[in-house]
This record gives structure tokens, C-alpha cells and sequence, in this order.
């Protein structure tokens, strides 16, 4: 069972019901639950669409799109019926805190669907887990339950004339169907392949509905900030990032976990105060920010906030809140290698460069690691990585080029060093392990 | 759609909107290249080699995903979109196994194009490359995984275009792969296998050597061959197909057939017949000399020579001595229309008899006639593909006509076609049809009584007569009908069809029979009772050159009822099976003079008394019409030492016979004589060939043997046969319209009905597909299948 | 009483199945967690399993099988009764997920996608599971157990072959 943290810096709003027996419905309640989508009942979608954008919410998924535009960006009218889908597929490596976001509190996700529903004029939500998540899909599957026996989902929904339903649904596995149109693809029952764009999702998506896809930590933010007003949450974050966000800091750390920290919190104070610094008094080497996908940054480069705008001009990304903190002991080589096995292991497979590219530059770096490099393969993996980024047909490409890029450059001396014998770094996986990994 | 304004490199183009950028380009003349996309099927996106950039986008777009837009300015070729493409075949050179030397692509590969067009040549590739084994899938499919650059076009050929879905995509990433619908652990071999049509649009799909086919693999280079374009022999639709011919010491060999640049009528569409059931050709038992039976029983070879003055003589002495009419003359469904105008006039004018006729795949004599007066009113195959709305009574084209199918299944996924289905069967098309009517067993006849206002016969077309009542409304309530009809419907039953139809506006036809040349042969009067044109025997003008008997022959069935009887004293049978077709007694012909021209000992070749071999539909010139009156070229692939063309052999036949050949064959200068007696408009005597040929700036033909010097004069006599020449010569095919004249109709129910359909399978192709190696492979593939009908769809409930 | 005759499932999953496909507004969304719920029960999505599955839905059996051969998590060979996934990826490596890799390998004496010659186990190197901050961690089928250590590791092995495990389906 994952531990909960906590830390003084922490401001606590979607994690405020963490560790309080929540997911019961009853205490939910208590805590102020379900007030706010019948607030949202009473005043109408288009309070609830301004209130999202004045939250200046942006997508805690990773792409940090503002939500309350893209609940607007739903047609009113519609032929086919509107659904709301819930992104819980959690995948990206380094990233946790939907986890503990469903096992504290599934039903502010719950209620955040219906408001989302509400504002774009669906009466129907998914909420789709990743299929390793099945004892979370259980804690969910009774909140819906739960809910429904109180009349808070179904007909007439707390008596307000007003329909809601809501389908729990497992993945099986793959790291792809994160994309959104690929979790519409996987939903339907395929192949988590992602759909040709445009059609966007909010006119073409789920059954060919207008549909809004959010990350499950997105949609549990709507309660908190219909009950505080989206400015007040606004005030919370930085600038164009409103609110809080679930930064789950792991590796080299000595107290790695979820917290709750504003927008545009320090990545430095992060890491040295409330992650309590580099494991066993180690040097800081490396900071993957924001799941495996970001750039890696270097310790001179963690003066910065964590937010959308302040990580882009850092050179990366924000991502999705997962922070892995890497000490000097760690192989820069060693780590590429691995970051692009799990991107190899879960393209689709669907484009070439990413089917190729990811394949490609597996291969490049194992050879490499195990000793048989070659100065020339550093240039190759930089064009291989460079020839991907934009090329493929969704994100997937980018996320494994882009790490790759910032690894090769910044680390260059490291990967050259390697080849030519000298390794930095202690390296961990056996040859052995890299012939037996899928 | 309205059209939208945009700039392509530079130059100022106009599409309707709604276009994707690669097909406005193409129609421009600006090539994209691109794996993945292929016109008429779902958009993949895969391959990224469309890529182009697009002012104010971020990114490179690409282009068969990017629809036109007004003012939208686009650059298809630049140094950035260039290395795009070079890395993205970089990535697939990674993988793929260069292995080109021996791949059945290599000087064909798309791949191979694009390669060399951006220098991706350079590898730098260090790594192993991901290998499986190859599979055969079917007797004409193989799958080489590691050539396979997964570009998702053979998944949609075999789902959306063939409607079998027979071919998916397995795995992920990089040990994705395309998947056969029988799974090894499921198969009685333990190897993956394809259960479905075998048609071959996944290979013809592939833009590389990953699929490849059973009868051509490795059997030659591509530029090893001559690719000659012409009709398929096997069924109806007459499909274009491409033959690759490599030469040999006995003439030269078919190696490959293809749809190799879809100019056809077929447009992207090859069934398994028209791609592999070329084999026939290269049996080896076909015969390559003339035999003839010697009194002892025994067929010996003998020289062409011995063998026509033969024939020449019995047929000169039997005519002379028991008269014309006791001779009878039996044509075929796959020669060409000259060979079968020819062997008619033939027949009529040097054996003086009208006991002559084929084997009738579908009554093409009621449709003339049920149509004679009208115009426009039938229906070229390619209406097929476009048509707002079909109705299908009776037949099965899936089967029967794959082009047909294709096109109806491509009609209703990519025009919106409402497809109606009448049929006794679940045939497959009913998966395509807006409306199907499950007809009760043989209820064509009541269909079309109640069709044409008998609202009594409805209960016993269907069970359900309020399913009969909004189906017959909601086909009258279609403009531009297109009444396709399956050989099921016949005589009287057609007519009635027939006549509702006309009352419905805009409303066309097309009656489905079974080979390359069903309907020429009809076309063509290989009729006892009909002249060329559906021409009346009696009262006709336009063949009063001919000098024919007035009286109507003998039947196909009449033939051998005379046989019977004694009072057949020749048959001459040209590329047709009747004995096993019909069931004959072998004994009946015990006293007739039979020769046969064939390229098989057929059940009817074994009786005859001389066989000539004949070269097929692969092997001589001419043309052929096909089912809808489609007229094509057929060229010249294969050769064959030892065998002659049927044309050539009537032409031998007829002059050993002692008959005046300019007046058969009109070739030559003055072919008709009395070239000096033209005297203005009265004249009556002149060489109104002669004169038609300057009129129509032809000039003579030299040769007896030149089909064309026929084909002119099939062009000045036929009704309906009006053709272009340029038309015909550039191979373009050209709807033609030959509904009897109005007058003197043989009345349609007094006549016999004499209709056989051929039956023929995906895998059978009458006598002749008894001799395609490849055929019987498929037969015996298909007797393997698993039991469980994997192919089959179960109605979804949703 | 099922929809299809002659499952092969059990009641309880054959009802739940017959449910599963009325709940979505296409019959073809429970394609997936049919699948999931399926090898839960048999072990394996098996020829069976597929054929049965098809026709409940719908569907080519091809179909099924391009859609489970996507999915990690659904295997069409049995595994053990306990599968052992342990995550390497970047936060548990750092953490020393490797580690336990090589302990449970040696611990059960099997290799990556192995079972025990019992049975009982099978090991399976798995990409992250979403337990990065507590880190290193593996599930044991669907149970996640974290902040690993091998001794640690060797108490889990025995409390799930004294069947004490939760085992959570």
C-alpha cells in the first residue's frame, strides 16, 4: 500500500481528503462531496465552463491544454450523444499520483465527471483504469455503486430531474492507449491505435460523439474549484497555471512521494525540501522531470518553477508531475538505454519512424552499453532521435525522441567516454537482463 | 462541393473542397509519394512519407490526411520535407532485408522508388535485423514478415475492398504483423493459413515483396518479361488483365498475371481467376498437332495440311451430299466476337445451315428484345461502380462476377450506393444491401409477375409480402436505377423485369452471364434463330449479302436430338465441351463427322473424328464484349508452338472447302467483285464494303487471317456494334448497345429456354479451369478449411 | 443462465459477461475487460476463450486476436497461479528493481515469461506499474506489493505458497 507524505509546503486541494477514509461515501460527504456538482446542477453549464477557465486549470496529463477551453470547445448541439471520458491509464514512467488519487479519493474523480458532463451536455462518463490498476478499478467500482445507491448517479440524479451515468472500464496493458484517441480506440474494444486528427475528440470522439477526455487528476480537481471559485484556485498556482498540482517525486530521494505543491513551486525546493534531498547525502546528477518522456535536466538547471511555461522554457516539460531524481552514481547510458526500452517495448507500432526509430536506437544503445560502441553511434541515435521528433503519428514518437536528444547532448562526453571505455556511473543491469527483457 | 483555391509549389490550384491534398496534387500532376495511401480505402497515416509543409502549421502535415482549404499554401518538395523522407526510409531500410537481388518486387518496389528518388542509400545501420520465417498462407499467398514495411494497405484491401477481413494486424511495435485469419494452432498443418477468396488484392496491394504469389515467385525478374494487356477468359466482367510473357523454345510463356496498371475497366480490381488461372495455357497436356482418328479408332498426329484437307473435304461432300441442314455447328463462350461472327457466317454461308449455336450462360435474346426500342437503358460494368442505386435480382456476382462485386461493395462504402438484393440465397452482397429480400426458391418468376402488377404472385416470391410491397416501393422511388440481373431470370420472367424497369426513370440494365465472351457470342448470332444484332432470320436487309437460309436451325439440344436420330451428318464443335455440358451420350455421335477445335482432349474432343488445336483467348487478337456490352481488345500474350488461332482455322476450313474467301472474309481490294458497277446512290452492286471502309477511313485488310477484315464488317453490319476504333485500339473499353431491332421479334415465350448456367466457383472455371494447375490447388486448399467458418460474420446485435 | 450455451466459463462470470455487453452503447467496448476478466478465470485467453468471446460479441475470432495480441497484460499461454511482475523501468532501477529481478529469478529458479516446473509461479519482467514512489515494487497477479527489499521478496514467496496472498480479481 503506498505510503501517503506529506510536507509543510504542500497545499492541499485535491489531495485534502487523502488518508481520510474517503473513498467511503458517507465521509465523502462529510467532507463536503457531491456539494458541488449540485451547485453545478443549479447554475448551468455555462457557469461551469467560466468557472473551469477562470481556474486557469490546465491538463494535469501531461499536455497542459486549459480545461476549461477545452469543455467549450464541445459543440452544443449534437446528433450523437456527448460522453465524458476519464483518463486514468496512468502510464508514464516516474508517475503515481492517479494511484493515490483513486485510492483516497474516487469519488472527487466520480463527481468530476458528472460536472464535466454537465457543462458540455453528456449524461454518460467512463472512467478508464489501466488494467494493472485493478485493485483501484475495485475502489472505484464501489464508489460508482455507492453513488448510485444514494441516487447520486442514474435518473434523476439528486432529484434534480438530471441523468448520470458512469462505466468503469480496465485496460489490459499498453502504455499507448494513454493517448487520448487510443483510449477511444481501446474503449471501443481494438487495438490501442490512435485516431487520425482532425477529427479532434470534442466534435469526433468516443463512438463518433462529441467527447471530452480529461486525466483523472484534472477531472478531480472540478469539485474543488467549483466550491472555491475558479479564481481563488487561479490565485493558488503562477501565472497561466492555475491551482495545485499531485508531483510525485521518485528515485534518489529520501522521501520520495505524492505531494501537493502550488504551481510554479521551486523544482530545487522540490527535490532538497520536500522530497528531502539526494538518497544517503549522494550528488545530485540528473532530474527527469516530468515522467520519462521530459528532457532531462541538470543539476544546474533546477532553479526553475514547476510549471507548464517555466519548464518549456527550461527546455522540457512539466509533464505529468513525475519527478525522478537521479544521483551520481547513476549511468546516463545505462538510463537512456532504459528509457528507450520502454518506449520500444510500447509503440504501437502503427508509424514508422517511432515503430523504427524506437527499435533502432534499442538496439544502438544495447550494443553500446554492453561494449560494442562505436563513436559514430552517438551521432547516429542524435539523428535517428532528431528524424523521429514530429515525424511520427502521435505523441509517442516525440516522447521517445525528445528524452533521447536531451540525453545524447547533454551527456554526450558520458556516452563517448563509454565507448571508448571509460564508464561513468555504476551500471546495474546484467547483459544477461538485456537478453532476457522483452 | 464547391471548389477551394490553394497553391501548390508555387502553382495555383483548384479542387472541390473537402479533397485530400495527395489526391489534388495527383490530379495536378504533383506526386506525393506515400506507402500507406491508397485511393479508396481508409486513411492509415502510417507511413509519414506524404509529409509536406503547409504555411502556418507547426509541423511537417501529412498530406493524404490534410483536406484543401481555401488559400492554404503547400510545398511538396523542399530540402526539410526531403530528409523527412530519407530518414523515414532510413528507419525502414533498418529492418527491412535487403534482399532485393532475388525479391519478386525488386525492379517493381515501391519501396525500391523511393529509395533511390532520396538517396536513402547510405546505410548506417549496425544492428541485427528481426527475422521470421516466411508463411504460406494459401496456394497463392506467402508472407515474408521481415519485407513487410506494414503499410496496412492488404488489411483493407481484404476488409473494406473484398468484404472478408481475412488479413489483420497482430502484435505491437516493432513485432507488429500481419496476421492470417487461421491462426497455426488452429490449422491441421500447425502453419498459419488464409481462409478467403484468394484474390490476390493484398499482393497487388503491396507496395513491396511481402506478399507475394504463389505462381510467380521466383520464376523470373520483372524486366525479364513483356507485359501484354488483355481480357480475362474466366468470367463475364472482362476484366483487364496484365499477362507477363517470358520466352521459351516452344513460343513464349505465361509467367504472371496482374492488374499491373489498373487502366482497366476493372479499375484496381483482379480476382484469383484473372491473376493466376492463366496456368491453363502452359498445361502439359494441352494438344499442339492436329489429329485425326484413323480407321482402326485411333487418333493419330498428322500435318496441319492432312488434317484441313480433311475437314475441307468431309464437310464439302456431307454438305453437298446430305445438304447443309444436316450439318451442325456449336461456338464458343471464350473466342473472340470476330471468331464467333466468323464461324456463324461460316456456318450460314459456306455449310448453308443455321444449326448453330453456344452454350447459353444467361438470355441475353430476351434481354434484346425485352429492350429493342429503347436506348441508353443498359448499363456498362463501370455504371456498376458509380450508380446511386442497384438492384440485384438473382445471381451471386461475388462468385460470379468478382468485378462486379468489387464494384458494387466499392459503390456502396465510398459513393453512398443504396444496394437492393433480390435472391433465393444468402448471397454475400447482402452484407452491402440497404434492402434484402430473402426470395423463396426459385420466385424470380413470381418476383417479376409481381413487379410487373401482379400484386397475387407476391406470396409466392416471399413469405413476407409487406417486406415485398416497401421493397418494390422503395426501388420505384430511385432515379437512375441500375437493374443488374442474375441468369436466373429468363424468357418471359426477364421481360416482365424488364418491363417494369422502363417504367421507372432513368432506370438501366445489365444481364450477368458467366465468360469473357457469353455476351459477344450472343452478340454475334451464334444463334439457330438470330442473325448478329439479334437480327430476325426472315425479312432482314441488313445480312442479305449472306444469301442465309430463312428457316431457323437447330438448337444446341436439337442438335444432339439429331444426332440421335441419325440425321446429324457433321458436328463441328469450336472451343466448347457440350458433351460433358449437356450430358451427352457419347453413342450419339457415333454416326457423325466430328471435328472439334480445342486445346484439351474434353470429353468432346475424345469423340472426334479430327481435333484441331486451337490457341486460347491469351494467344490471338480480336475483341470481346462482355457481359453489360463492354467491347474490349484482346492482344496477343502467350505462344504456343503447334497451335492456331479458331479464326485461322475457319478461314483454312473454308477455303479447303473450296468457298469464295473474299466473300467470307472481306479483305483485299474489291473484295465483293463488280467494283466497276458503282453507279451513284442506285447502285446496289457496288463494294459496299469498299466503300464503307473509305467512308469510315479504313483501308482493306491484306490478310484473310487479320480478325480485323471480320471486325469491320462487324462494324458495318451489326446493329448496335458502332464502335470507335481509336477506342478499341488504345484499349479502352467501349459500351455498346445492341437491342434488336422492333421489328419481326421472335415471340419471347414461344421460344425454348435454353439458358445453362455455368456454375462455376470462386475456383472452377467450366472445362478449361479443369486444366489451371492453380485452380485445383485452391480446390484442394479450400477442402482443407477448418470447420469452423472463421470467415463468417455473426450478426452483430448492435 | 447464460447467453451462449455451453460456456465454458463459470455462472457467475458467464452472467457477468452477459451484462458486460449490454452496458456500453456498442457491445464491442467489453471486448477488452471480457478478455481481462476471462484469463482471470481460465488462466489464459485460450482458443476457447477467443471463440467464445467472438461470439458473444460478435466479432471475428481474427478480430479478437488482433486486439488481444496488443495487450500486454493478456497471454495466450498459461503462466503460474502467481505471476510475479517486477518493474525495472526508471524509477524502480534506480531503486534497485534489477535487483529483485535477479532475486526472484533465482529465488524461483525461472527466467523472464517462465513458470515454475509447480506451477505455482511465474515471473515476468513488467515496464512501470505506476508505484514510482515506492519504488522498487512488483505485483503478484493484481496485488501490489512495494519498497521492496529480497528479504522482503522471499516473505512474500512463502506467504503466497502458504495461500495467504490476496490475491485480488
Amino acid at each position: 500500500m503506498p505510503t501517503l507524505v506529506s510536507h509543510p509546503d504542500e497545499v492541499k486541494v485535491v489531495s485534502r481528503r487523502f488518508g481520510q477514509g474517503a473513498a467511503d461515501i458517507d465521509k465523502y460527504v462529510e467532507l463536503d462531496g457531491y456539494k458541488a456538482v449540485q451547485e453545478a446542477i443549479a447554475k448551468g453549464p455555462e457557469w461551469i465552463i467560466n468557472e473551469m477557465k477562470a481556474s486557469g486549470l490546465r491538463g494535469r496529463g501531461g499536455a497542459g491544454f486549459p480545461t476549461g477551453m477545452k469543455w467549450s470547445f464541445v459543440p452544443k448541439q449534437s446528433e450523437k450523444p456527448k460522453y465524458v471520458l476519464v483518463n486514468g491509464d496512468e502510464s508514464e514512467p516516474g508517475t503515481c499520483k492517479d494511484h493515490v488519487l483513486f485510492l483516497h479519493d474516487p469519488h472527487s474523480v466520480i463527481e468530476g465527471t458528472m460536472i464535466a458532463g454537465l457543462a458540455i451536455g453528456s449524461k454518460l462518463g467512463f472512467i478508464y483504469l489501466r488494467g494493472e490498476y485493478r485493485y483501484l478499478l475495485k475502489i472505484v467500482e464501489k464508489a460508482v455503486a455507492d453513488a448510485y445507491a444514494k441516487g447520486f448517479l442514474g435518473k434523476n440524479i439528486f432529484g434534480t430531474g438530471v441523468d448520470f451515468d458512469v462505466i468503469t472500464q480496465t485496460g489490459a496493458g499498453a502504455y499507448e492507449v494513454g493517448e487520448e484517441s487510443a483510449l477511444m480506440e481501446s474503449l471501443e474494444g481494438k487495438r490501442g491505435v490512435p485516431r487520425i486528427k482532425p477529427p479532434f475528440p470534442a466534435v469526433v470522439g468516443l463512438y463518433g460523439g462529441p467527447t471530452v477526455i480529461n486525466n483523472a487528476e484534472t477531472i478531480a480537481n472540478a469539485p474543488h474549484i467549483l466550491l472555491m471559485g475558479g479564481e481563488a484556485y487561479a490565485k493558488l498556482g503562477s501565472e497561466r497555471n492555475g491551482g495545485t498540482r499531485l508531483f510525485g517525486i521518485s528515485g534518489h530521494v529520501e522521501r520520495p512521494g505524492v505531494y501537493e505543491l502550488p504551481m510554479g513551486y521551486s523544482l530545487r525546493k522540490a527535490i532538497y525540501d520536500v522530497a528531502g534531498g539526494i538518497k544517503d547525502g549522494k550528488k545530485l546528477k540528473a532530474i527527469v522531470p516530468g515522467g520519462s518522456s521530459c528532457p532531462v535536466m541538470l543539476p544546474e538547471e533546477i532553479d526553475v518553477g514547476l510549471d507548464f511555461d517555466q519548464m518549456g522554457k527550461a527546455g522540457t516539460m512539466l509533464g505529468s508531475g513525475g519527478i525522478v531524481v537521479l544521483d551520481e552514481t547513476v549511468s546516463i547510458v545505462e538510463f537512456a538505454l532504459r528509457t528507450i526500452a520502454f518506449y520500444q517495448h510500447e509503440s504501437c507500432g502503427w508509424c514508422i519512424p517511432c515503430r523504427e526509430g524506437t527499435d533502432w536506437i534499442k538496439k544502438t544503445l544495447t550494443r553500446v552499453y554492453n561494449g560494442g560502441g562505436n563513436k559514430k553511434d552517438v551521432d547516429n541515435v542524435q539523428y535517428l532521435a532528431e528524424n523521429m521528433l514530429g515525424r511520427t503519428f502521435c505523441p509517442l514518437g516525440d516522447a521517445a525522441a525528445m528524452p533521447t536528444i536531451a540525453f545524447v547532448k547533454k551527456f554526450r562526453k558520458e556516452f563517448e567516454d563509454y565507448i571508448a571505455g571509460n564508464k561513468a556511473g555504476t551500471p546495474i543491469i546484467t547483459v544477461e537482463q538485456l537478453v532476457g527483457a522483452h | 462541393m464547391p471548389d477551394v483555391k490553394f497553391t501548390v509549389d508555387g502553382k495555383q490550384l483548384t479542387a472541390p473542397a473537402g479533397t485530400f491534398l495527395i489526391e489534388a496534387c495527383k490530379t495536378n500532376g504533383i506526386e506525393v509519394p506515400a506507402f500507406c495511401y491508397y485511393p479508396g480505402i481508409s486513411l492509415k497515416a502510417a507511413c509519414r512519407m506524404c509529409v509536406v509543409r503547409i504555411e502556418k502549421m507547426p509541423k511537417l502535415q501529412t498530406a493524404c490526411t490534410t483536406p484543401v482549404s481555401e488559400g492554404m499554401v503547400v510545398q511538396t518538395e523542399t530540402p526539410e520535407i526531403a530528409q523527412a523522407r530519407k530518414a523515414t526510409l532510413q528507419l525502414l531500410l533498418g529492418n527491412h532485408p535487403l534482399d532485393c537481388p532475388v525479391c519478386d518486387a525488386g525492379g517493381e518496389c515501391e519501396l525500391q522508388d523511393m529509395t533511390f528518388k532520396y538517396g536513402a542509400a547510405e546505410s548506417f545501420y549496425a544492428e541485427p535485423k528481426h527475422h521470421r520465417e516466411e508463411q504460406k498462407w494459401s496456394p497463392v499467398v506467402y508472407y515474408d514478415r521481415p519485407r513487410c514495411i506494414l503499410c496496412y494497405r492488404c488489411i483493407s484491401m481484404c476488409g473494406e475492398g473484398m468484404d472478408v477481413f481475412a488479413l489483420g494486424i497482430q502484435a505491437r511495435g516493432s513485432s507488429s504483423v500481419i496476421a492470417p485469419n487461421v491462426p497455426a494452432q488452429m490449422s491441421p498443418d500447425d502453419l498459419a493459413h488464409v481462409d478467403c477468396e484468394q484474390c490476390g488484392m493484398c499482393i497487388d496491394a503491396c507496395p513491396v515483396g511481402a506478399l507475394t504469389s504463389g505462381t510467380y515467385r521466383y520464376k523470373t525478374r520483372p524486366w525479364e518479361m513483356n507485359h501484354v494487356s488483355t481480357v480475362c477468359t474466366h468470367c463475364g466482367d472482362g476484366c483487364k488483365t496484365t499477362l507477363g510473357v517470358r520466352s521459351t523454345s516452344d513460343g513464349s510463356e505465361i509467367v504472371r498475371g496482374d492488374n499491373r496498371d489498373k487502366s482497366g475497366i476493372n479499375n484496381d480490381f483482379l480476382c484469383n481467376k484473372g491473376r493466376y488461372a492463366f496456368d491453363f495455357a502452359n498445361n502439359e497436356t494441352r494438344i499442339t498437332q492436329p489429329l485425326v482418328r484413323q480407321p482402326n479408332g485411333e487418333l493419330k498426329p498428322v500435318s496441319w495440311e492432312t488434317a484441313f484437307d480433311h475437314v475441307g473435304k468431309k464437310l464439302r461432300e456431307l454438305r453437298d451430299t446430305r445438304g447443309g441442314k444436316s450439318i451442325g455447328v456449336i461456338g464458343s463462350n471464350r473466342t473472340t466476337n470476330e471468331e464467333a461472327y466468323l464461324l456463324q457466317k461460316f456456318a450460314r454461308t459456306v455449310l448453308g445451315t443455321n444449326n448453330i449455336d453456344h452454350h447459353r450462360t444467361a438470355d441475353y435474346v430476351s434481354f434484346a428484345q425485352s429492350l429493342a426500342g429503347n436506348t441508353d437503358r443498359t448499363a456498362s460494368l463501370r455504371d456498376t461502380l458509380t450508380a446511386s442505386a442497384i438492384l440485384l435480382v438473382g445471381g451471386d456476382p461475388t462468385i460470379q462476377a468478382p468485378g462486379t462485386a468489387w464494384n458494387i461493395r466499392t459503390n456502396v462504402r465510398n459513393h453512398r450506393g443504396r444496394l437492393y438484393v433480390a435472391n433465393s440465397a444468402e448471397i454475400k452482397l447482402r452484407r452491402q444491401a440497404k434492402s434484402f429480400l430473402h426470395l423463396a426458391p426459385f420466385g424470380y418468376s413470381a418476383l417479376a409477375s409481381y413487379f410487373a402488377g401482379d400484386a397475387a404472385a407476391g406470396s409466392e416470391a416471399v413469405g413476407d409480402t409487406d417486406a415485398l410491397t416497401t421493397f418494390r416501393e422503395a426501388i420505384k422511388a430511385e432515379e437512375n436505377l441500375l437493374i443488374l440481373i442474375g441468369s436466373e431470370l429468363r424468357g418471359k420472367d426477364l421481360k416482365k423485369l424488364i418491363d417494369f424497369g422502363l417504367t421507372l426513370p432513368g432506370a438501366k440494365f445489365a444481364l450477368i452471364s458467366d465468360y469473357a465472351n457469353s455476351r459477344g457470342a450472343a452478340d454475334m448470332g451464334l444463334l439457330p434463330d438470330l442473325l448478329p444484332g439479334y437480327t430476325p432470320l426472315a425479312g432482314n436487309t441488313t445480312f442479305a449479302e449472306y444469301n442465309t437460309p430463312a428457316a431457323p436451325g437447330l438448337d444446341m439440344i436439337e442438335i444432339f436430338e439429331a444426332a440421335e436420330r441419325g440425321d446429324l451428318s457433321a458436328l463441328y464443335v469450336v472451343g466448347s465441351n457440350p458433351v460433358s455440358r449437356y450430358g451427352i451420350d457419347p453413342a450419339s455421335l457415333k454416326d457423325t463427322f466430328v471435328v472439334v477445335q480445342d486445346m484439351f482432349l474434353t470429353e468432346t474432343a475424345v469423340l472426334a473424328d479430327v481435333i484441331l488445336p486451337a490457341a486460347n483467348l491469351y494467344e490471338k487478337s480480336g475483341s470481346v464484349t462482355n457481359s453489360y456490352g463492354d467491347l474490349q481488345l484482346v492482344s496477343k500474350a502467350g505462344d504456343r508452338a503447334g497451335v492456331r488461332t479458331d479464326f485461322e482455322m475457319i478461314v483454312r476450313i473454308a477455303d479447303k472447302m473450296g468457298a469464295n474467301m473474299r466473300e467470307l472474309i472481306p479483305f483485299g481490294k474489291g473484295t465483293r467483285a463488280d467494283m466497276g458497277q458503282s453507279r451513284g446512290v442506285h447502285s446496289g452492286e457496288a463494294d459496299r464494303h469498299a466503300v464503307w471502309l473509305a467512308a469510315n477511313n479504313m483501308e482493306p485488310k491484306l490478310s484473310p487471317f487479320d480478325p480485323f477484315a471480320i471486325l469491320d464488317e462487324i462494324q458495318r453490319l451489326v446493329p448496335g456494334y458502332n464502335l470507335l476504333r481509336l477506342q478499341l485500339l488504345s484499349g479502352n473499353d467501349q459500351h455498346l448497345q445492341p437491342a434488336a431491332s422492333s421489328n419481326g421479334l421472335v415471340q419471347i415465350g414461344s421460344r425454348r429456354d435454353l439458358v445453362l448456367p455455368a456454375n462455376d466457383t470462386l475456383f472452377t472455371s467450366g472445362t478449361l479451369g479443369r486444366y489451371s494447375t492453380m485452380l485445383s490447388d485452391l480446390q484442394h486448399n479450400e477442402s482443407l478449411r477448418p470447420p469452423t467458418g472463421l470467415t463468417q460474420i455473426q450478426p452483430a446485435a448492435d | 443462465m447464460s447467453e451462449i450455451a455451453n460456456t465454458i466459463f463459470s455462472p457467475e462470470l458467464a452472467a457477468r459477461f452477459d451484462k458486460l455487453v449490454t452496458i456500453y452503447p456498442l457491445r464491442r467496448s467489453a471486448l477488452v475487460p471480457m478478455l481481462l476478466y476471462a484469463q482471470d478465470e481460465v488462466g489464459y485467453v485460450s482458443d476457447a476463450v477467443i471463440a467464445e468471446i467472438a461470439e458473444r460479441i460478435g466479432l471475428l475470432e481474427l478480430d479478437v486476436r488482433n486486439v488481444l495480441s496488443y495487450y500486454s497484460m493478456l497471454r495466450t499461454k498459461p503462466a503460474g497461479k502467481y505471476n510475479v511482475q517486477v518493474c525495472t523501468n526508471i524509477s524502480c532501477m534506480l531503486r534497485g528493481g534489477y535487483e529483485i529481478l535477479d532475486h526472484c529469478k533465482h529465488k524461483l529458479g525461472i527466467g523472464h515469461k517462465e513458470t515454475t516446473s509447480d506451477g505455482v509461479f511465474s515471473l515476468e519482467e513488467v515496464e512501470c506499474i505506476g508505484a514510482c514512489c515506492w519504488a522498487p515494487a512488483i505485483q503478484i497477479n493484481y496485488d501490489f506489493h512495494d519498497d521492496l527489499t529480497p528479504e522482503k521478496v522471499d516473505v512474500l514467496f512463502q506467504m503466497y505458497r502458504d495461500g495467504q496472498g490476496k490475491d485480488v480479481k
